[in-house]
């Protein structure tokens, strides 16, 4: 399975980016085959509008299934739930931090957006 | 007595007195037994109706267009979010879904969807309301709460102030998009300032942008007497006719906060209004077939 | 880190002097002159510009007019008028939405993005401000609002800041919308007018409908104290604290003139009123560093 992580640089060492629609990008991990990939949000980062809904675009089109991030707003929250990808919010530290935990089960997956639109 | 021409008031600043002039110009001008329409389009925070004591006669809601799908038709093919610049519609390898606040109702889903399977119904943005008070035929917009695009309404508001006479338009604040939307297709844009660093300074943005949509405009100074000389001399220095001087006086602001007419406070302001609306007259453009 | 948010409903209330009252007042702050459209906290806090960006907005149409075969498609597809007779485009009228572009045949009409403006970061002799210019005639002043009040967090998060202190827009539209959703504290600043308080129930309405906790402040209120007294009630009734009154003063005006905020210029009523509303702001908010 696919995981995309919000992230402000291009590694598994990176932080993890608190915000998805302006996200600087997304380190895409793979949990059976171990490996990361890193995917640039720069459209989206200045997107006059609707950020939140081009970024769930384009992690689904990375065939991602779930998406670790700090925060999620309302329209962002209904386009993943609509590609069927499960949100989990309140992550910080690394990437790789923020993907044990999920592993583990110490981040809780989100029942709607935990921020109002146009929060950033 | 009858002339045609429509007369935008506006101002860079806000409460400088654009619905002061606005209202009083249209009362001394309907006392005048001129024919006057007054068109509030400050639909963010309209204010005219208030001055006017206006008792409205009929409401309709001004709606905007906003895609629907049908799901029995839709087969999630996505070439609808392609298409939409405004994010306001996204298929995600499902049915698509929609966010309608986001929509600039430009239809291009619809033109978009090989499947016929979006439509458009519509969605409501605010109101346009009417009614006559003192003889001035009134129509005013009032953006619903909430809603961030103001400029569709005041497209509708325009819309509806077709006639014979003198039109009255107090526009909203600033110089983006909501102003422009206002003052366009005017024969003369009347710009209300103060003669404060703050006045002067959103009145040089205020003339940029009549200068740009190329309407002929004059400066009406408010509160004459509170601050400097520099918007006078910016005045001069740029050859803008100042068409008018309402000199500061507490009882003005006193009647303002009540919600009355300067013009019944102090009757002897009344031949200013008209005044300010005779050089606006002469100075406007000429009209022969405009668009709008 | 929190955020206040100083707006009006109606403008010319006294919003940006206030503002600047506050820049000379609070300690640990970082300035956000939201009010895009009509900036004018620069005219009194005398920026020193140390960073200066270009601002790119919507799209806009272009038709190259020796590729356009004069179809009519695009015309008639297009909402917005934005196209005349003699296919050009009325770039005020265009949303950008790209439809002639898309319908186009002959490939004749490209979309462009437009440059509508720019904006700044500067050293005042009050800290740190983030402040913009809207170019002229355009659009998206919410998403040039997004990005001033974005890098003001960035600066105060970065020099450890305990506040953004933010100048928002007349109105209750776009602009105003991104200058207060997820604020700390919205302070509405209103005069005892109708006009005031019927701007005042709208802006209070788009705090309600945000989740924006509000304050109000009732600024020359001697103007019309009945009025004044019933703005009082108001707030008492709808739970809105009221965070203090300010008469009417020309020394906020001369203060202006001279370029400098009331609390620099007097130490008169006005001043002493408005450094009492700042001490219920900074406890409302619970604020460190009161100064």
């Amino acid at each position: 399975m696919k995981i995309a992580i919000t992230a402000s640089g291009k590694d598994m060492n990176a932080n993890v980016d608190p915000r998805f629609g302006r996200a600087a990008g997304f380190v895409i991990y793979d949990t059976e085959l171990k490996t990361s990939e890193y995917v640039a949000n720069t459209q989206n980062v200045n997107a006059v509008q609707g950020a939140g809904i081009q970024s769930a675009r384009l992690i689904s089109g990375t065939g991602a299934k779930v998406l670790i991030t700090g925060h999620c707003g309302p329209k962002a929250f209904t386009a993943l739930n609509a590609a069927g990808i499960k949100i989990f919010t309140g992550a910080n530290g690394s990437v790789r931090e923020a993907v044990m935990k999920f592993a583990t089960g110490n981040l809780a997956e989100a029942g709607g957006a935990d921020v109002k639109g146009h929060w950033a | 007595m009858n002339e045609d021409l429509i007369v935008a008031v506006a101002s860079g600043k806000g409460g400088t007195g654009k619905t002061t002039v606005a209202v009083n110009m249209a009362a001394a001008l309907s006392r005048a037994q001129f024919s006057v329409r007054l068109v509030d389009c400050d639909v963010e925070e309209p204010n005219a109706h208030i001055f006017l004591k206006t008792v409205m006669t009929s409401r309709e809601s001004a709606v905007v267009p906003v895609p629907v799908v049908d799901e029995e038709k839709c087969d999630g093919c996505g070439k609808c979010g392609d298409v939409c610049r405004f994010s306001a519609i996204i298929a995600l390898g499902t049915k698509a879904i929609t966010f309608p606040a986001l929509c600039h109702g430009c239809g291009g889903c619809v033109m978009a969807c090989p499947k016929k399977a979006i439509t458009e119904s519509s969605r409501e943005i605010g109101a346009i309301e009417k009614g006559v008070s003192q003889g001035i035929e009134f129509i005013q917009g009032y953006l619903k709460i909430g809603e961030a695009m103001s400029p569709p309404l005041i497209r509708a508001v325009k819309k509806q102030a077709v006639g014979d006479g003198v039109t009255i338009i107090d526009a909203p604040p600033g110089t983006s998009c909501p102003v422009i939307q206002a003052i366009r297709g005017s024969d003369y844009v009347i710009l209300v300032t103060e003669p404060t660093p703050f006045g002067l300074h959103d009145l040089d943005l205020a003339v940029e942008t009549v200068r740009q949509i190329g309407i002929p405009f004059g400066v009406v100074v408010n509160r004459a007497g509170i601050g400097d000389a520099r918007t006078h001399d910016y005045c001069a220095v740029q050859d803008i006719p100042i068409i008018g001087e309402i000199r500061d006086d507490r009882r003005i602001a006193e009647a303002y906060s009540r919600g009355e007419l300067v013009i019944d406070a102090l009757p002897q302001l009344g031949k200013e209004f008209l005044g300010i609306f005779g050089r606006a007259a002469s100075g406007a453009r000429k009209r022969e077939d405009d668009p709008q | 880190m929190k955020e206040l948010v100083v707006i009006s409903g109606k403008g010319g209330t006294g919003k940006t002097s206030i503002v600047a009252a506050f820049a000379a007042l609070a300690a640990s702050k970082v300035l956000a002159d939201c009010d895009v459209d009509a900036a004018d906290l620069h005219l009194v806090l005398d920026p020193n510009i140390r960073q200066r960006e270009v601002f790119t907005g919507g799209s806009v149409a272009r038709i190259k007019i020796e590729e356009c075969e004069r179809c009519d498609i695009c015309r008639n597809l297009c909402r917005f008028d934005a196209i005349d007779d003699n296919f050009r485009i009325d770039e005020i009228a265009c949303e950008g939405c790209g439809v002639c572009h898309d319908a186009c045949q002959y490939g004749a009409i490209e979309l462009a993005t437009k440059t509508a403006g720019e904006w700044y970061i500067s050293e005042t002799r009050h800290g740190m401000m983030v402040h913009a210019k809207l170019g002229i005639a355009e659009e998206n002043s919410g998403k040039l609002v997004s990005l001033v009040r974005t890098q003001a967090r960035k600066i105060a998060a970065e020099n450890r800041l305990e506040l953004v202190i933010i100048d928002g827009s007349p109105g209750i539209g776009c602009p105003v919308i991104a200058s207060m959703t997820g604020v700390d504290l919205a302070l509405a600043v209103t005069e005892p007018t109708l006009s005031g308080i019927h701007d005042l129930e709208r802006v209070a309405g788009l705090a309600k409908h945000f989740g924006n906790r509000l304050a109000v402040c009732v600024n020359k209120w001697d103007i019309n104290p009945e009025m004044t007294g019933r703005i009082e009630n108001w707030c008492r009734r709808e739970g809105l604290a009221v965070a203090g009154k300010i008469a009417f003063d020309p020394i906020v005006t001369r203060a202006q003139i001279a370029g400098v905020s009331v609390i620099e210029y007097s130490s008169g009523s006005a001043a002493l009123e408005i450094k009492k509303v700042w001490r219920r702001i900074a406890r409302e908010m619970e604020l460190e560093n009161i100064a």
